[in-house]
């Protein structure tokens, strides 16, 4: 449906290459270290499901452009969801009054640059396919649901898909635009059985097409996994509270890396030296048996991106190698300022807010050991398989994450299921007790949405099976 | 320029009708915001901002559907209701769906005092210049306080109009000014983080930059030295800050939503007692110039006062319409609009104080835990249980002897408020949300 992103700009807003050289120019009419222009535009779409029916259904259409200049440390930003020129003119005087002294003004030519990684062109985006069909797949997992299991009393189930075009224009006047198709079905269950309630979710997507989820049923998949968590639930013991061993299962609970160590690797908090990592480039920070690694070019996943939001190819960063710091994640600013090279970090949630350093898809590297065998390691513990949100204070490097599957582990052999429990840590420590990796790496079904300063964007994480020798669990049972 | 934004509803209204739509409603939004960042005393970040944002809802026949946009254009508003009349064809009628009865619509839009155009005279360098003040203040409070995150003033003024295809049309608007700053705490290679803010509807009510960088500098610094505790199930005190947090908790399982779709611990206990007699709390819309409080609301309802516990008992839930219609109760005004639809929300919501000291609720614990932060999400809406992070203080004999960390606070939240044992009498009204000091008496804290 969306052109060419330097085409659609220009039918669509007129802001032909000519225009951007101007704003572009009148944005660097003073001594700046850089400048950019950023323009978006964003089709989104949500349908839900509850009590059988597709009772909501939503779409929205957001359009902006935001300006930036920066001098030293300084960085001025202006955004107006009016993209005709004369607001954009006046968004960059805005943008370029922090930087410091007169210039000239000047017109910045623009060349197209190419796109580095093609990771997700879909024959059709998902925000193209028809409504009724949408419809129809979250009926279908309505009924999956309700049959999967008598105790299921109540379903709700959505699907959003989006369709986002930008488009970056740099200070020596190169462009870089980039088509961002992402959706996502989430399946919610309600289960009940003597009164008591108790409450499942799972769910997945990623950038990729509205066939993607009939494709191996994986529809089904996520309604089954919905279902058989809220009632495992029912049936669930008090978590235990204390500091004990804790095995956590390959896939979503990689959530521990975002929370634990990605944050606090993220450029702008090393720079300003507020991070519990800041300065331990080179130093031993986890296990040797731990390498962590931040992706952001892998096909079709929820937290991959073509280019970041300043125009910057995206890669695959090591963060953490054999238990070693090698690199932080880095936006431009913070790369400059810390005379490091920017990373494809730099994310940003809408034209509407600037950017910052930001993960894409975190993950540990596979090791060797078998995950059942790293269970029969452990006497006592706790075995958690699946997570709901997580926070981190950068600064004191405290973590936590809150188990929503969780078993204890008795004598070698997962038993009981436990109440949901949070988990606390400490960045820099937890990682220094992983005493076993398994060979099981798996990535998330990508639902993962991080949020840093008030600002939200799509990411993924990854986990084989580890042993941590040591985290405390946030449970009721003494 | 007053009455544009109600004429574009109006014909938005007109062009919905046209295109078959039985009812509707719409809002528009408009606000323009400014914030300067400065970090060690040099400016950081300065950013201005305009939005705007148009919503539509339809119905047709029982079939309801939902679009925006932030193009005011005549071409995208026609794509607008275009959208959200094809996409109502595609949804489930539902008998209960719909806009409230037009006799209970709000017949006069009163003057909250929400707004003070006067306010937004600062100049830029002005706004910097309390940005550093409040940063400096905390940076000069103690030789600890080695970096800081940086120090914000922001300030905004928004127009919001509202109209229904039924009659209902009113539009008001509101200003919000901030300031804030997060500095670090170092000692003996150890790095706390805290900070401290304050935001208010008039700029003259904002504390001054240099008592809001010394309360943050204090925060910070009284971290500093956190230890972990044994696990234990002990008495836990909450400051006001956290004890708000915890009736959030509470007005979320009172939200109408949660209800009819059997998604919480509050289902089913109207008139039942569900905490300690000590335990009054109170949603209040109409308190002029708070920060919560607004005129109407999400569809078009007069704002009020609502009792949600009192004295222990579950007075009252939170509903819209339609989750009353659901419940089969009248709509509590609470309804809140958005892009997708309605859903609920609290306006200023508050616990009431009693008549205990601070002091003296942290005085009469022998062994305790006194709560200044929680992290994570660990809070089961359907069953209540509750498990998050905490950072605080360790009681011994009455006294606050130690800083703790890296510990978790667990319990049910109904257990938890049954065992209110103490509410203080130090309830102040900052955030759309207050509450006193509260002592729960049993609590499971985990750590070493």
């Amino acid at each position: 449906m969306l052109a060419h992103p330097e085409r659609f700009f220009a039918d669509r807003f007129g802001l032909s290459a000519s225009v951007m050289e101007r704003l572009l120019g009148s944005t660097l009419a003073r001594r700046v270290d850089h400048a950019d222009l950023y323009l978006e535009y964003r089709i989104s779409e949500e349908l839900v499901l509850e009590e059988g029916a597709v009772k909501k259904a939503s779409r929205h259409v957001s359009q902006g452009a935001g300006l930036r200049a920066q001098s030293g440390e300084r960085t001025g930003y202006a955004h107006t969801d009016d993209l005709a020129l004369p607001n954009l003119e006046e968004a960059a005087r805005q943008a370029r009054a922090i930087a410091d002294g007169a210039g000239e003004s000047a017109v910045v030519p623009v060349t197209t640059g190419a796109r580095p990684h093609d990771l997700y062109t879909l024959a059709e985006p998902p925000i193209a396919t028809d409504v009724l069909r949408k419809a129809e797949l979250l009926k279908r997992v309505d009924a999956a649901a309700r049959a999967a299991d008598p105790r299921v009393k109540q379903v709700i189930a959505s699907l959003g898909s989006e369709d986002v075009v930008v488009l970056i224009a740099g200070p020596s006047g190169w462009t870089m635009g980039d088509l961002r198709p992402l959706t996502r079905l989430s399946v919610t269950v309600i289960a009940e059985e003597n009164g008591k309630r108790e409450i499942g979710g799972y769910g997945g997507g990623g950038r990729v097409a509205f066939d993607w989820f009939l494709e191996n049923e994986r529809w089904k998949h996520f309604t089954s996994e919905a279902v058989r968590q809220a009632v495992l639930k029912l049936g669930a013991v008090d978590a235990p509270a204390g500091t004990m061993t804790v095995v956590l299962g390959p896939g979503w609970p990689g959530i521990l890396l975002h929370e634990a160590v990605g944050h606090g690797l993220e450029g702008d908090f090393n720079r300003k030296g507020t991070s519990a990592f800041s300065g331990r480039l080179g130093q031993k920070v986890a296990s040797e048996l731990v390498t962590v690694v931040d992706d952001g070019t892998m096909a079709n996943r929820r937290g991959s991106l073509n280019v970041d939001d300043e125009g910057v190819p995206t890669r695959s960063n090591v963060l953490i190698e054999n238990g070693v710091l090698r690199a932080y994640m880095q936006d431009r600013l913070n790369a400059r300022l810390m005379g490091q090279e920017p990373t494809g970090n730099g994310r940003r949630e809408s034209y509407a807010h600037p950017p910052m350093p930001r993960m894409t898809n975190t993950f540990m590297l596979a090791g060797q050991d078998d995950p059942d065998e790293i269970i029969r390691s452990v006497d006592h513990g706790l075995y958690a398989v699946n997570f709901g949100g997580g926070q981190v204070d950068i600064t004191s490097g405290k973590f936590v994450f809150s188990a929503s599957e969780a078993y204890l582990i008795e004598g070698g052999r997962v038993t009981a299921p436990v109440k949901g429990a949070t988990l606390i840590g400490n960045g820099p420590d937890a990682l220094s007790r992983v005493s076993r990796v398994g060979h099981d790496l798996k990535m998330d079904e990508g639902v993962g949405t991080c949020g840093k300063e008030g600002q939200s964007v799509p990411v993924g994480v990854g986990l084989p099976t580890i042993r941590i020798d040591g985290i405390t669990v946030g449970g009721t049972q003494v | 320029m007053t009455g544009a934004l109600l004429d574009l509803l109006a014909d938005v209204l007109e062009g919905a009708r046209k295109k078959g739509a039985t009812e509707a409603d719409a809002y528009v939004g408009e606000d323009q915001s400014f914030s300067a960042q400065v970090r060690m005393g040099q400016v950081d970040t300065v950013k201005h901002a305009r939005d705007q944002h148009l919503a539509l809802r339809v119905f047709v026949g029982r079939s309801a559907a939902a679009a925006s946009t932030s193009d005011l254009s005549r071409e995208s508003l026609d794509r607008l209701v275009n959208e959200a009349v094809t996409l109502a064809r595609i949804t489930a009628p539902d008998p209960l769906s719909g806009l409230p009865e037009a006799a209970a619509l709000s017949r006069e839009v009163p003057d909250l005092h929400l707004d003070d155009p006067a306010g937004h005279d600062l100049t830029p360098e002005a706004k910097i210049e309390l940005a550093r003040r409040c940063e400096g203040a905390a940076l000069a409070f103690d030789p600890r306080i080695t970096n800081s995150e940086g120090g914000d003033f922001s300030d905004g003024h928004a127009r919001y109009a509202y109209a229904t295809s039924h009659g209902f049309a009113g539009e008001y608007r509101t200003s919000s000014f901030s300031l804030s700053t997060s500095p670090l705490a170092t000692e003996n290679g150890e790095m706390q983080r805290d900070g401290w803010y304050h935001v208010t509807r008039r700029r003259a009510g904002l504390d001054s930059p240099e008592e809001v960088g010394q309360k943050a500098a204090r925060r910070a610094l009284r971290r500093l030295g956190g230890r972990r505790v044994k696990t234990a199930e002990v008495p836990v005190v909450f400051d006001p800050q956290m004890a708000a947090t915890l009736i959030r908790h509470i007005a979320g399982a009172a939200a109408g939503p949660a209800l009819y779709r059997g998604a919480s611990f509050l289902l089913n206990r109207l008139g039942q007692s569900i905490a300690a007699p000590s335990i009054t709390i109170v949603d209040d819309g109409t308190v002029p110039g708070a920060l919560g409080s607004r005129p109407f609301d999400g569809e078009g309802l007069p704002i009020q006062r609502t009792v949600l516990v009192d004295k222990g008992v579950l007075a009252s839930y939170l509903l819209d319409s339609y989750s009353g219609r659901k419940l089969g109760l009248p709509s509590t005004h609470h309804a809140a609009r958005d892009g997708s639809g309605v859903s609920v929300s609290t306006t200023n919501l508050y616990l009431a104080a009693g008549d205990t000291a601070p002091e003296a609720l942290i005085g009469g614990v022998k062994n305790g835990l006194y709560v200044t932060e929680l992290i994570g999400f660990g809070v089961n809406g359907v069953t209540g249980d509750y498990s998050r992070g905490a950072v605080g203080y360790w009681i011994e004999n009455g006294e606050l002897a130690y800083p703790v960390e890296e510990i978790t606070v667990a319990g049910n939240l109904l257990a938890m408020f049954q065992a209110v044992e103490g509410v203080g009498n130090d309830l102040v009204f900052r955030d759309r949300t207050a509450a006193p000091t509260l002592l729960i008496g049993r609590m499971v804290v985990a750590g070493a």
